[in-house]
């Protein structure tokens, strides 16, 4: 009795065993059956790709691009030529030379940027400050000579007044040029004559 | 009589006959190995629509020069055979790859006049030749001498030994049921029924093998280029690593024309258990345009495959060909084997 028992639950579990993979065989068949049905009915999609050179990319306005320096709204060059872009750049890739003017504004004698060393970071932005270097929403700079990805300043340099409209650094800074003594920029006080006995 | 009274003397009805098989012949292997060089461009459209993409698109009216671009590139790509490798058997495995498949195409009739060769052991001529590529990729892998070929060899091998087996057997019911091996007999049999329905266990085996005769995605283990770098042909470049190439997309055309000359009645319009389906419109359809479109259809569907499923481990394959596939192939057999007792005996004498 006891054999015939024990026999009986041994068949009955390779019985089960055999169905369930009887059944995982039947499952993964339909279900790769399912999945080619589903790639099929990509054929009727949309396609994802943007045929890039006919149609153009739809670039956000922070994009990091193409570096440009701008200038204020009187039309002057915001550059004062203070090598904070210089120092901050990761991979060095500006260099540039302070000159003096005759009304006394500091400006960059050249401007050079090597984007073939650029990374587009940013950080050179981040540190201007008087806002005159900016990064634009362009990527389309491919050249076949290397060396053309040298801009000087005349490349870099635009009309605009880029992301700033309003900034003027030497109406908002304390520094005296010709035709702005010291004590007459916007929100600045007269400077506190040390000699005088007034508190 | 009127052709030959306008030939030159020497040519006698005999070699007349000679030179247009060598014709049909050379034509056939021409067309074969240009639609097998377009394919590698149709497949990547085709993959491109299937994933949302476009593909090549930009060389000719929708890329179709892509192809031509393509081979003129790879013909002027440094041939490079590296110091270490086993010089005989690294070229001896590229002309394998080519070759064999190629070869099998002798047996495949396209219409009820084309064809190269009318063998009465057609389908075993097949076997053997599928049988013999796979010595392509063992002698690729192994004489590259670089682990990542080895590996892509073995696999072919564990892979060979696996689906070889009920690949053979899966087209012996059709065999059994046309009384033949000969693959003009079988489209023959199917005038008024493709073996697909009464052989439909057979018809599935036999694809899932074809997938792994034509090394395409799903078994495409020797070559898995996400693991094995390219698999067993890793070291080859050049006209050799082109004919690897060529080799796999003829591999898709002759297992999808088998596939439609076996089960799907080559050139007979659609018939299913003695009934035909519109015979009066679908017979002026010509045979050679049957044949295309069914091929075409397969290879299609042999793209949809790679572009949908994923590549399984190599124990999964050999489980699969051994514990699944290779006992439904028997059953299948036997079934059909009792079917013919009891219903048709003695029907082959």
């Amino acid at each position: 009795m006891n054999h015939s028992v024990e026999a009986n639950t041994m068949t009955s579990n390779s019985f089960v065993k055999s169905l369930s993979t009887l059944k995982s065989i039947v499952w993964g068949s339909a279900s790769q059956l399912r999945s080619m049905y589903l790639i099929f009915m990509h054929t009727f999609r949309k396609r994802d790709t943007l045929l890039y050179p006919e149609e153009k990319v739809q670039l956000s306005a922070r994009y990091r691009g193409r570096i440009v320096l701008t200038r204020d709204p009187d039309g002057e060059e915001r550059c004062v030529a203070c090598n904070l872009c210089a120092v901050s750049c990761p991979v060095g890739c500006i260099s540039l030379q302070k000159a003096e003017r005759d009304d006394g504004r500091w400006y960059p004698e050249f401007f050079r940027i090597n984007f073939s060393r650029c990374i587009f970071c940013g950080m050179c932005e981040e540190a201007c400050p008087t806002n005159a270097i900016q990064l634009t929403p362009d990527f389309e700079m491919a050249e076949y000579d290397r060396q053309n990805l040298v801009y000087e300043k005349e490349h870099l340099l635009i009309d605009g007044v880029g992301k700033y409209h309003d900034y003027n650094f030497y109406r908002v800074s304390g520094m005296a040029i010709a035709g702005k003594p010291k004590g007459s920029a916007q929100n600045e006080a007269q400077p506190i004559d040390v000699r005088g006995l007034m508190p | 009589m009127s052709l030959e009274t306008n030939l030159p003397s020497f040519i006698t009805p005999d070699i007349f006959l000679i030179l247009v098989g060598m014709f049909k012949a050379v034509v056939i292997l021409l067309a074969t190995l240009i639609f097998a060089g377009f394919l590698s461009f149709v497949e990547r459209r085709v993959l491109a629509l299937w994933q949302d993409r476009y593909g090549p698109n930009r060389v000719g009216p929708f890329g179709i020069f892509q192809f031509v671009a393509d081979v003129i590139k790879l013909f002027f790509k440094e041939d490079w055979t590296p110091p270490f490798a086993d010089k005989l058997t690294f070229w001896l495995a590229p002309v394998i790859a080519m070759s064999a498949l190629l070869v099998s195409f002798a047996i495949v009739p396209i219409t009820p006049t084309w064809g190269v060769r009318d063998m009465h052991i057609g389908i075993l001529f097949f076997l053997a030749m599928a049988g013999i590529s796979v010595y392509a990729v063992l002698f690729a892998g192994w004489s590259s001498n670089n682990k990542y070929s080895l590996l892509g060899g073995m696999r072919s091998a564990a892979q060979t030994v696996s689906y070889e087996v009920f690949m053979g057997i899966s087209l012996m019911g059709v065999v059994a049921l046309a009384g033949s091996f000969n693959i003009r007999d079988i489209v023959a049999a199917q005038q008024d029924g493709w073996f697909v329905f009464p052989q439909f266990v057979g018809f599935v085996t036999f694809f899932i093998a074809g997938v792994a005769v034509a090394h395409r995605t799903p078994f495409d283990l020797p070559e898995a280029e996400s693991e094995l770098a390219a698999g067993y042909h890793t070291e080859y470049s050049g006209m050799k690593w082109v004919m690897f190439f060529i080799s796999e997309y003829v591999g898709l055309v002759l297992v999808s024309a088998i596939t439609v000359t076996v089960f799907f009645g080559g050139w007979h319009p659609p018939a299913a258990f003695g009934y035909q389906l519109f015979p009066v419109i679908m017979n002026y359809i010509p045979a050679v345009v049957w044949f295309m479109l069914k091929t075409c259809f397969f290879i299609l569907v042999f793209i949809l495959l790679r572009g949908a499923l994923p590549r399984p481990r190599y124990d999964q394959v050999m489980a699969a060909g051994w514990k699944v596939c290779l006992p439904l192939t028997l059953f299948n057999l036997l079934l059909t084997g009792i079917w013919i007792l009891v219903y048709e005996p003695l029907s082959g004498s």
